[in-house]
């Protein structure tokens, strides 16, 4: 059962924006993010609503799966919101003892509630149409100029999918041990707080041993299989840009342009 | 010389106490003299702590003597310049499958072996598509690798070394941790290596029957060599298997013993099919009664009889 868990939130579907380069997508929502901070008057909002609109509707995910991502930061939203309504100084519209609610309050408030809403279904989209093995890679081509500054971009890339393999096999064995201990009378329900986490120490330092046991077995694989670094390596899957990825980073122009330009005459 | 050669060789293990302290050394492997020739079948058999890994280990260059040399096609594997030669000459199949599959896609591990030796993309996937073909698992290509089983998994390791081009393939006990019908699946892969593809296997197990199909078979224990020979010379040596605690095939003890007893039965039988003939032989060649109303080769109890003829169509 565990074996079949999905990492990331990654929904296989076929359409335009699974299709494109892992690349573009990155770009894209990095210049998204920035882009609502760009913009401050409403028309700007508008244009980054219609634009995430036709991306949600392009990318034929069902538009629960966007929302699903929203809970996670339910409880910062409501505290930014709450602080923003009552702390920002201005025109008083409502007095409730000694808490206030100014107009300026009111308006930093739901664009703070947009912006991060936004935020979160943009970079969404991004994770539900891209696997997480593609994402490593798109990251580890974007990153490489960062090999400059003796960043271990290659390194990092690799940490990352195999971390991303071995975490089924981890939880897997979690659960074995889990039920090991059970069969002899460990108890992970009842207690408090400390007495759960003192319970969790049996589970743990097994789980830790065979990890490490893993990671040097699987090392000593990965060097009888030539592997030594980043150089000399060639790819099996290497990312090439195609037409759809260079009519992509258009689109992708052309919003973030307007967006700069309402800021600026709007 | 052939393509693997050790000479002398020995290793030793450095034990430390918690303040690095040496406490003492242990010679896993012991004046070990190898020659494996191109496109043969060797089997290297010992119970645990024979030291059988360790040499393994010692033709991937994974470890390097102590004293003593390895050879892989020529190359000395202290050679540090040789190193990914070697390496790629000699693949390497470990025991356990999770801990050696990298990709998270069958494919993908395939071709993580010639990705790191500098192969072009087109190649690579020409290699993937004819290494997974050569062990069975080209349909499974796009699956997760945690979806696979035991023996499949440990197909895809094999396929992932193919991938490479070695000459030669060492499984450190590749059937290890696979039931049964893993175990089947592994060694009916290792052996169309080796027919089909001339490629020259070292397998090292402790289970017998994987041993039969070997050209030749060397037993080890306490780091020595203690026996060689084919795997018939091999087995009709019931009483030294046993001396060095191996398990000999149910087949070949029960003719041994049968033998023991006073059947006339020729030394070293391996397979069920082989005793089959053996006994028919046996019964057709006396006078009848002779055999079946001596009291010393009295039917084996039931149960044997019927593991041994259960085992016919085993390998």
């Amino acid at each position: 059962m565990l074996r079949d868990i999905t990492l990331g939130q990654y929904y296989q579907t076929d359409s335009v924006i699974h299709k494109l380069d892992p690349r573009v997508k990155l770009v894209a929502t990095i210049c998204f993010i920035v882009s609502l901070f760009v913009v401050k008057s409403w028309v700007g909002y508008v244009v980054a609503a219609v634009f995430l609109a036709v991306m949600i509707k392009l990318s034929n995910v069902p538009f629960k799966y966007m929302v699903k991502g929203m809970k996670a930061i339910v409880f910062i939203l409501l505290i930014t919101v709450v602080f923003n309504l009552f702390l920002t100084p201005g025109e008083t519209l409502v007095s409730v003892w000694r808490l206030r609610i100014t107009k300026e309050g009111l308006q930093l408030a739901v664009m703070m509630a947009v912006r991060l809403s936004f935020l979160i279904v943009g970079s969404s989209v991004m994770t539900l149409t891209t696997t997480p093995n593609s994402l490593t890679d798109g990251m580890e081509k974007l990153m490489k100029p960062l090999k400059i500054f003796k960043v271990p971009v290659h390194e990092v890339a690799m940490m990352m999918s195999i971390a991303l393999r071995f975490i089924p096999i981890l939880l897997e064995e979690t659960d074995k041990i889990m039920k090991a201990q059970i069969a002899r009378g460990a108890d992970f329900e009842s207690g408090n707080l400390v007495r759960k986490a003192k319970a969790m120490v049996p589970l743990l330092v097994p789980l830790f041993i065979s990890a490490f046991r893993r990671a040097n077995d699987l090392a000593m694989a990965m060097e009888a299989r030539c592997y030594r670094g980043g150089e000399h390596r060639t790819k099996m899957k290497p990312l090439k840009y195609a037409a759809r990825d260079r009519a992509a980073y258009g689109v992708l122009a052309a919003y973030f342009a307007l967006c700069i330009l309402i800021r600026i005459y709007l | 010389m052939g393509i693997i050669r050790t000479e002398k060789l020995v290793f030793e293990y450095i034990r430390r106490d918690e303040e690095g302290n040496v406490e003492g050394i242990t010679r896993a492997v012991d004046e070990v003299d190898l020659d494996v020739k191109q496109g043969d079948f060797v089997a290297i058999l010992g119970h645990n702590g024979s030291g059988k890994s360790t040499l393994a280990k010692h033709i991937n260059a994974i470890l390097y003597p102590t004293e003593g040399a390895v050879w892989v096609d020529g190359m000395d594997t202290q050679d540090e310049s040789r190193l990914w030669d070697i390496r790629q000459e000699a693949g390497m199949v470990f025991q356990n499958p999770d801990n050696q599959i990298i990709g998270q896609v069958v494919e993908e591990d395939v071709g993580f072996g010639p990705e790191n030796m500098g192969v072009p993309t087109e190649e690579i996937w020409a290699r993937v598509e004819e290494s997974l073909k050569a062990v069975g698992m080209y349909e499974y290509r796009k699956y997760s690798p945690n979806k696979l089983s035991g023996g499949q998994k440990q197909r895809v390791s094999i396929a992932g070394v193919i991938a490479m081009h070695p000459k030669c393939i060492i499984l450190d006990e590749p059937t290890a941790m696979l039931d049964p019908n893993g175990r089947k699946e592994v060694v009916r892969a290792v052996r169309a290596l080796n027919d089909v593809e001339g490629i020259t296997i070292v397998l090292i197990t402790h289970y017998m029957e994987e041993i039969i199909h070997a050209n030749r078979v060397f037993v080890m224990d306490q780091g020595r060599i203690a026996m060689q020979g084919t795997p018939r010379e091999i087995f009709s040596q019931v009483e030294r298997l046993k001396e060095l605690r191996l398990d000999v095939p149910q087949v070949t003890l029960l003719a041994y013993e049968l033998k023991k007893s006073g059947v006339d039965l020729p030394d070293g039988i391996l397979t069920a099919e082989e005793l089959v003939r053996a006994l028919t032989q046996v019964y057709h060649g006396q006078n009848d009664i002779n055999v079946i109303t001596d009291p010393g080769t009295e039917e084996p109890p039931r149960r044997d009889r019927s593991d041994v003829f259960g085992l016919g169509g085993n390998l």
